[in-house]
């Protein structure tokens, strides 16, 4: 009978095999439907394997792609046969047929939690799987005890428990409250013991969705996980059938590394150094070999410890191993290597500094960019595009206009955008992006979307040296036989600004420049011709005298389109038709464009948006993401690479086409437009508005004079809102000169302090200007590098940087310029040597004008104590005799310290250790304490040892004991006092102030402090206190 | 969430077995499927073994006249799931000897049932062949 149920399964399958054509495929569907319908219908002469072979059927139909509308109930009710081959089925179809959100699958649900709580083996795992396949929300809060149950249970065999994991990992994302159970990471951290290796390779999976969340919650996880990779690359224990082609499973190698790039460091000397031993061994160990799986498999380890060593991002010697061999792999042939050694490249972008290093890579990335695979050419100009800075901008920008025209279609919208957005951001001078935006829209115009012409148009516009510029070339296109309408576009509203600079040229008269854009009007679209019309009236206002004949051509077009249909049209016709017999009012009244205000390109912004999220934040993502602070001025809005490579359509073309609602609004009084426009420019420094194409076109129709505009919106302000006062009114308009109107982006305190931990991130930032900061620290050396960018498209002027030293620090700047050109970046190197310690900061007092704005900030500069500090381990035969030898006040001080930020001790090391003191374990036997060393550099002291003490009460993390001992008394109580303060405030604490210690020092240890017991096993540290 | 969707297709484009981990409509598999087989199909034996499209990656391996196309996020390890394809293939010569578009075709439960033992909810869960296969021949076992 079973036989014979699933032949009809087969005869089925050869059937529609059979089939000639898709039609015939749809009848032969059609009519099995209907019978299995029929079958169902009187489902009591059913056999359970008459049932089965039914559902098995109902898959299939649906896996080519037909809709099953029913028999789900029967598909379920199969969960609860009793024998297993039904049951099998059930689950099986079931989580393929059915979402979690499926009805059916709640009746179920008891069915289900009954066979994960039953003694059958087999039935825990399908039901399990198909929990963890399509379990929802309702089965998260019934079943996440039960899993849990099975997954830590010592009895469970390893069959049943890889299940649960995965199926834990289900539920958890559905809630992720099921894991907030006392002791859950404890537990992980005990499921990772294990040894079996399909339960650990599910486990991992699970550790990497916990771990991506909350990573410190899991930190007793990381050198578990630093175990098994290393049993694995050592294949220690590892049963041959986990063993692929030698390799011990690289999947499970692959995990493992997973979980650990969601850590942001790791700290204890010992898992690190296996770490990197093992880290070593796979990047110099892995050779080519014939066979291909082998070599896939030792390379799928290869490049998951690279990313791996990016995120570590810690010795030198290994990174450059890296950038090494990727650069190797770029080289090759082999598709498959070359393709991740381009996306690997990438990502190193991104987190690392070797930007220089890859620059060299460059000729060979080109020619990736004409692989005749697209996915390599995708990754290449990936990479070329996040490589991209001032210095390679030319050469990279040519050859993406170069390999437009060849690129298929498929490509040529992603790399336009890519080519406009690179010569926005490193231009090296303006004149260039102009030229590289012309020749965009002249090879790709239909890929172009009016951000990229609008942002042309605030650029010119903004530059008065650019202006004849811009209309020389764009006259030079209009020359030619085809033109694409965007080009028209830009070229009718730079001619109709800018042209009467060109007047004297030859071929450039008003009425040469009237005819060669008349001569498009045939050829274009109702969108283009309200911006030619408005050129054209711009033409006849700056043509003086007036010429007779140009003013009878262009009224007469003017008078065609007062009956034109299209409102924009119409009403611009008009306008412009009534306006020009003004006379000399005209000049005014069109007067030439102001200056746009400074604004986010919109097509940088687009290019960020675009990012696609997942669930879980990749750890590459993640990270980039924390260092985007990092990068400095015009490279900060790169967006992440490997997210980006295609903007769709639809966002791409965000027009906004004046509509006629818009236009009858414009049109209502020309006080309340030129009000709107007026507030609009001038109340919005920089937010990047949406009405782009009513910010370039509006005003066009009704431009008052600068003056009427201001009085204008006076009025109309006070006639709109009543009683606003005439004050008020005055305070959007920009009078003379206004200080310190500018309001910083970001926090600065909390700059200063994410400094003091790092090397390089921005100091400042505000809307016109980023201040980035990069040091080195050798010793009692540092060499700080101010990065000054202008985020504008027009000049910070006065710019002025005075630094304020300490009597400790000796400081000095390099010139700073006066001027800083618009969009340009200045390098201002400042030396500094540490004479003695202290924990007085050195102050940057930093001014410049932008427009009538004037702006000045001052800032802390994060040349602290802790940048002229080294970590040394020292062993207990240094540690315990120095410790002795400097026996008290002033060498070693020792304070009670109360009111500390409560923190578990691990994050405590971590905090001690994100300040450069080396914590050594072992040196004190009481668990609460802990002991770091460190070497503090300054000219007078010279390298000198530190040795730190922290006894802390388990009972009250509120307050604990430092002992502090140095060769030197002021380094003594100036690190002591260091210590102390980063204790007791929140490092990111706005406003911490870095002089003052917040808490009065408590310098007598009182009795009732610390609680160390009597026989504490510490006396060899006691007994010297 | 590492796997999104496992599809095995044979060169003609018609899908013999598609397992997805997230869920999608029929239209959109129907579109999904169809976009990915025209990508796919199309390219050579010189090109890499990675495609990309929309917010997956395609990770893809062709033996004889059999497409398998696995559907991943973004930042999976590309060739550790080239590598996973290959082991399914294996396990499943194991299993049906020598196997063919056909075994996979007319035991489209059995490729169902090991495909639940290697994969749930888009993550790994076995890797041992043995392990894998016990349950089928428990299963053939007892029928």
């Amino acid at each position: 009978m079973a036989m014979h149920g699933m032949r009809g399964l087969s005869i089925f399958i050869s059937d529609i095999r059979n089939c000639q054509n898709k039609e015939q495929e749809r009848l032969r569907v059609d009519k099995e439907l209907g019978n299995v319908r029929t079958r169902f219908k009187n489902e009591k002469g059913l056999t359970p394997y008459e049932k089965k072979k039914y559902v098995w059927k109902m898959l299939y139909i649906y896996m080519l792609g037909y809709d099953v509308d029913f028999g789900h109930m029967e598909a379920v009710s199969l969960i609860s046969a009793p024998k297993y081959p039904e049951k099998q089925v059930g689950y099986v179809v079931t989580s393929c047929l059915l979402n979690e959100n499926h009805d059916f699958l709640r009746l179920a649900i008891n069915t289900v939690r009954n066979d994960i709580i039953g003694r059958n083996e087999t039935f825990q795992c399908l039901a399990l799987t198909m929990v963890g396949n399509i379990g929802g929300t309702e089965f998260a809060e019934s079943l996440a005890p039960d899993v849990q149950k099975l997954l830590l249970s010592s009895s469970c065999r390893p069959l049943v428990r890889k299940k649960a994991a995965l199926c834990l990992l289900r539920l958890y994302r559905k809630n992720p409250d099921v894991v907030n159970v006392d002791g859950w990471a404890d537990r992980m951290a005990q499921l990772l013991d294990e040894r079996d290796l399909g339960v650990l390779t599910s486990s991992m999976s699970l550790l990497v969705a916990l771990v991506s969340n909350n990573h410190e919650a899991y930190w007793t996880c990381l050198p578990k996980c630093v175990k098994i990779l290393e049993r694995l690359a050592r294949n220690q224990d590892v049963p041959q059938e986990y063993t692929y082609y030698g390799i011990p499973s690289p999947w499970l190698q692959v995990k493992s590394m997973r979980v650990l790039q969601y850590f942001p460091t790791i700290e204890d000397p010992n898992t690190r150094r296996t770490l990197f031993e093992v880290l070593q061994r796979m990047l110099m160990g892995t050779d080519v070999v014939k066979n291909v799986n082998k070599n896939n498999a030792s390379h799928a380890v290869l490049f998951e410890a690279l990313a791996f060593v990016m995120h570590l991002d810690a010795e030198k010697e290994m990174m450059s191993q890296c950038v090494a061999l990727l650069g190797k792999f770029i080289a090759v042939r082999e598709p498959n290597i070359r393709y991740l050694g381009l996306e690997n490249m990438t990502r190193m972008l991104m987190v690392t500094d070797v930007q220089e290093i890859i620059k060299r890579h460059q000729a060979q990335i080109i020619t990736s960019l004409k692989d005749p695979d697209i996915s390599i050419r995708r990754r290449a100009l990936d990479l070329l595009y996040g490589m991209c800075d001032v210095t390679n901008a030319k050469d990279i920008v040519e050859e993406l206009l170069q390999y437009l025209s060849s690129a298929d279609f498929t490509m040529r919208e992603e790399l336009s955008l890519k080519a406009a957005i690179l010569a926005e951001k490193f231009a090296p001078d303006l004149s260039w992006y102009v030229d590289v935006i012309l020749q965009l829209i002249d090879k790709a115009g239909d890929f172009i979307s009016n951000d990229v012409w609008f942002r042309v148009v605030q650029f010119v516009t903004n530059n008065d040296d650019l202006q004849p510029y811009a209309a020389a070339k764009v006259k030079e296109y209009l020359d030619k036989p085809a033109v694409h309408e965007t080009m028209v576009k830009v070229s009718a509203y730079i001619l109709g600004e800018y042209s009467h600079l060109l007047a004297r040229r030859t071929g450039c008269s008003p009425k040469e420049i009237f005819s060669i854009l008349h001569e498009k009007l045939p050829t274009v679209s109702t969108t283009t011709i309200p911006i030619l019309l408005s050129a054209y009236a711009k033409i006849l206002m700056h043509t003086q005298p007036p010429d007779q004949e140009l003013q009878n051509q262009i009224w007469a077009i003017f008078n065609k389109y007062e009956s034109c249909i299209d409102a924009e049209i119409q009403q611009r016709a008009v306008e412009y038709f009534a306006l020009s017999r003004k006379g000399a009012a005209l000049m005014d009244i069109l007067a030439e464009m102001p200056k746009f205000p400074e604004r986010q390109s919109s097509l940088i912004k687009k290019a960020e948006d675009s990012e696609v999220d997942t669930a879980e934040q990749s750890a590459i993502k993640l990270r980039a993401q924390q260092q985007t602070s990092n990068a400095l001025v015009v490279t900060d809005q790169r967006p992440a690479n490997g997210a980006t490579p295609s903007v769709p359509v639809s966002q791409l073309s965000l027009v906004k086409v004046p509509s006629m609602i818009s236009a009858e609004d414009h049109t209502s009084t020309n006080q309340a437009l030129s009000e709107e426009n007026g507030t609009l420019r001038k109340v919005d420094p920089q937010p990047p508005s949406a009405d782009l194409l009513g910010d370039l076109l509006g005003p066009l129709a009704i431009e008052g004079p600068p003056g009427a505009t201001v009085r204008s919106e006076h009025n109309a302000v006070s006639r709109l809102e009543g009683g606003l006062d005439a004050v008020d009114g005055s305070a959007i308009v920009p009078v003379e000169e206004q200080t310190n109107t500018v309001q910083p982006i970001g926090n600065i305190a909390e700059r200063f302090h994410a400094l003091c931990l790092k090397d390089s991130g921005v100091l400042y930032e505000d809307p016109y200007i980023q201040i980035g900061i990069k040091a080195e620290w050798r010793a009692h050396h540092g060499c700080l590098v101010l990065f000054l960018g202008n985020k504008n498209t027009a000049p910070l002027i006065s710019v002025q940087a005075l630094i304020l030293p300490p009597a400790h620090l000796k400081m000095e700047l390099s010139l700073v310029p006066d001027t800083i050109p618009p969009r340009a970046q200045v390098q201002c190197p400042l030396e500094v040597v540490n004479l003695w310690p202290s924990r007085d900061v050195a102050v940057l007092d930093f001014s410049y004008k932008f427009g009538t704005y004037m702006a000045n900030v001052k800032l802390r500069l994060p040349a602290v104590l802790n940048k002229f500090l080294q970590p040394i381990p020292v062993s207990a035969e240094e540690f315990f005799p120095q410790w002795r030898s400097l026996s008290g006040p002033p060498l070693k001080l020792q304070e009670v310290v109360r009111g500390v930020r409560p923190m578990p001790l691990p994050e405590m090391a971590n905090l001690l250790y994100s300040f450069w003191l080396m914590i050594c374990p072992g040196l004190d036997p009481n668990p609460n304490n802990l002991v770091a060393s460190t070497t503090f550099y300054s000219e007078n002291t010279r390298a000198m040892l530190c040795l730190i003490r922290i006894e802390t009460d388990p009972a009250d993390r509120t307050q604990l004991r430092i002992t502090l001992a140095s060769g030197d008394p002021t380094l003594t109580f100036e690190l002591k006092e260091f210590i102390k303060e980063q204790m007791v405030s929140m490092p990111t604490a706005p406003q911490a102030p870095a002089a003052a210690p917040p808490v009065p020092p408590a310098a007598q240890p009182t009795p009732q402090a610390p609680q160390i017991p009597a026989n504490d096993p510490a006396s060899l540290l006691a007994d010297l206190l | 969430m590492g796997i999104r969707f496992i599809l095995m297709v044979n060169k003609q484009g018609q899908t013999r077995l598609a397992q997805y981990y997230e869920w999608l409509t029929l239209e959109e598999r129907r579109a999904l499927e169809g976009e990915i087989v025209r990508k796919c199909l199309a390219r050579n034996e010189q090109q890499c073994s990675f495609v990309e499209h929309r917010n997956y990656k395609i990770v893809y391996r062709r033996y004889a006249s059999l497409f398998f196309l696995v559907g991943v996020d973004n930042d999976e390890n590309e060739l550790a799931i080239l590598e996973f394809i290959h082991l399914l293939v294996e396990t499943m010569d194991r299993h049906f000897g020598n196997v063919c578009e056909l075994d996979i075709m007319f035991h489209l439960e059995k490729a169902h049932f090991m495909l639940e033992e290697m994969v749930m909810n888009g993550s790994i869960v076995e890797t041992s062949k043995a392990n894998i296969l016990t349950p089928i021949q428990l299963m053939d076992k007892s029928s």
